[in-house]
C-alpha cells in the first residue's frame, strides 16, 4: 500500500521493480510452498539532513533472525521467521508468514556502512543509516574577487 | 510503487468501536489460530504495540483484541517509500469451542501477542443411583 511516494530516478525505479519480480521467481517464494508466497517485507523509508531510515515491521523475530548488510547505496534484510509447527497441532487459521524473507533497498545516497545502526523494539526494526561524507548537502562559500 | 509480492497490511473492517480519540488507519493483525491438547492458542501480529496498552475482552464466545500503537513519526519525515502505515489493530472471533473464560492467559513479546484459550471441562459422566423405595 503505497501511502505516498516520492518519484525517483526511473532507471532506479525499473531496478527495484526487476528485483521484486525475480525475488518473486526465483527467490525464497520458490524454496517454500506455504503458507507464505508474500514474501517481501514492506518498508518504510524516510530522509533526514544527515541520515536515512528504513523501517520495518518483524513481529516474532529475534536479533539473531536478522541479517543485514550494505554496501554503497544498497541496504540488503533478510529475515528468519522460523516455521514452528509442533507435533499434535491443528491449524485454524495461519496467516503469520513464516520462512525467509528478503528485501534489497536501494537508498537515494551512498551511506557510511561503518556507522549503520539498528534496533529492534517491540517487533519494529529502525535502521539508521548516516550518509557518507560526499552524499552530504555543503554549502559552498562564494568568494568575491 | 506497490507489488503483489509485497506483505501488506489490511485495514480492520470492524470499525463499530468506541469512539477513538485519535485520528488514523485501524489496522487488522495477522493471526495463527491453532489447537494444542485442551486449549486453543491464538498468536496475533502487533509489531509497536506495548504491552499495557493492548486489551483483551472475551465475552459470550467473541474474543476481541485491541492493540494501541503510538506514532512513531513526527509527520515531518520527507518518505522515499512509504507501504505500511501506523496504526491501532483491532480484531474480533468468535470462538466455537467452550472456554474456560477465568483461566485464559496472554502475554505479549517482540510484537507478537500469544493468547491460551483453555477448553472447559467436559462435564463428567455421572452414574446416577436409583432409590428403591
Amino acid at each position: 500500500m503505497a501511502l505516498g511516494y516520492r518519484p525517483r530516478h526511473p532507471l532506479h525505479q525499473l531496478r527495484d521493480e526487476m528485483d521484486r519480480l525475480l525475488t518473486g521467481f526465483f527467490g525464497p517464494a520458490a524454496e517454500g510452498i506455504m503458507p507464505a508466497f508474500r514474501n517481501q517485507p514492506a518498508v518504510n523509508v524516510w530522509e533526514r539532513d544527515d541520515v536515512v531510515m528504513v523501517e520495518m515491521e518483524v513481529p516474532g523475530v529475534k536479533s539473531d533472525q536478522l541479517d543485514l548488510s550494505v554496501a554503497g547505496a544498497e541496504l540488503s534484510v533478510r529475515i528468519e521467521r522460523p516455521d514452528t509447527v509442533e507435533e499434535g497441532t491443528a491449524y485454524h487459521r495461519r496467516e503469520r508468514p513464516v520462512g525467509p524473507l528478503t528485501r534489497v533497498i536501494h537508498l537515494p545516497v551512498e551511506v557510511d556502512s561503518n556507522r549503520v545502526e539498528a534496533q529492534l523494539r517491540d517487533g519494529v526494526l529502525t535502521i539508521t543509516l548516516p550518509k557518507a561524507e560526499s552524499a552530504k548537502a555543503r554549502k559552498i562559500n562564494v568568494v568575491g574577487a | 510503487m506497490d507489488s503483489e509480492n509485497t506483505i501488506t497490511k489490511p485495514a480492520a473492517e470492524e470499525a463499530a468501536m468506541a469512539e477513538r480519540t485519535r485520528c488514523g488507519c485501524c489496522y487488522r493483525p495477522n493471526v495463527d489460530i491453532l489447537e494444542q491438547g485442551d486449549e486453543l492458542l491464538v498468536r496475533a501480529d502487533v509489531p509497536g504495540a506495548k504491552s499495557d496498552s493492548i486489551d483483551i475482552h472475551f465475552e459470550d464466545g467473541t474474543l476481541e483484541i485491541r492493540a494501541e500503537v503510538p506514532p512513531r513519526y513526527e509527520g515531518r519525515e520527507e518518505f522515499l517509500l512509504r507501504e505500511y502505515g501506523v496504526g491501532d489493530y483491532y480484531r474480533t472471533f468468535q470462538v466455537s469451542e467452550a472456554i474456560d473464560s477465568g483461566k485464559i492467559s496472554a502475554n505479549y513479546a517482540d510484537g507478537v501477542l500469544t493468547l491460551h484459550l483453555p477448553k472447559a471441562e467436559a462435564l463428567k459422566p455421572r452414574k446416577i443411583a436409583v432409590d428403591a423405595s
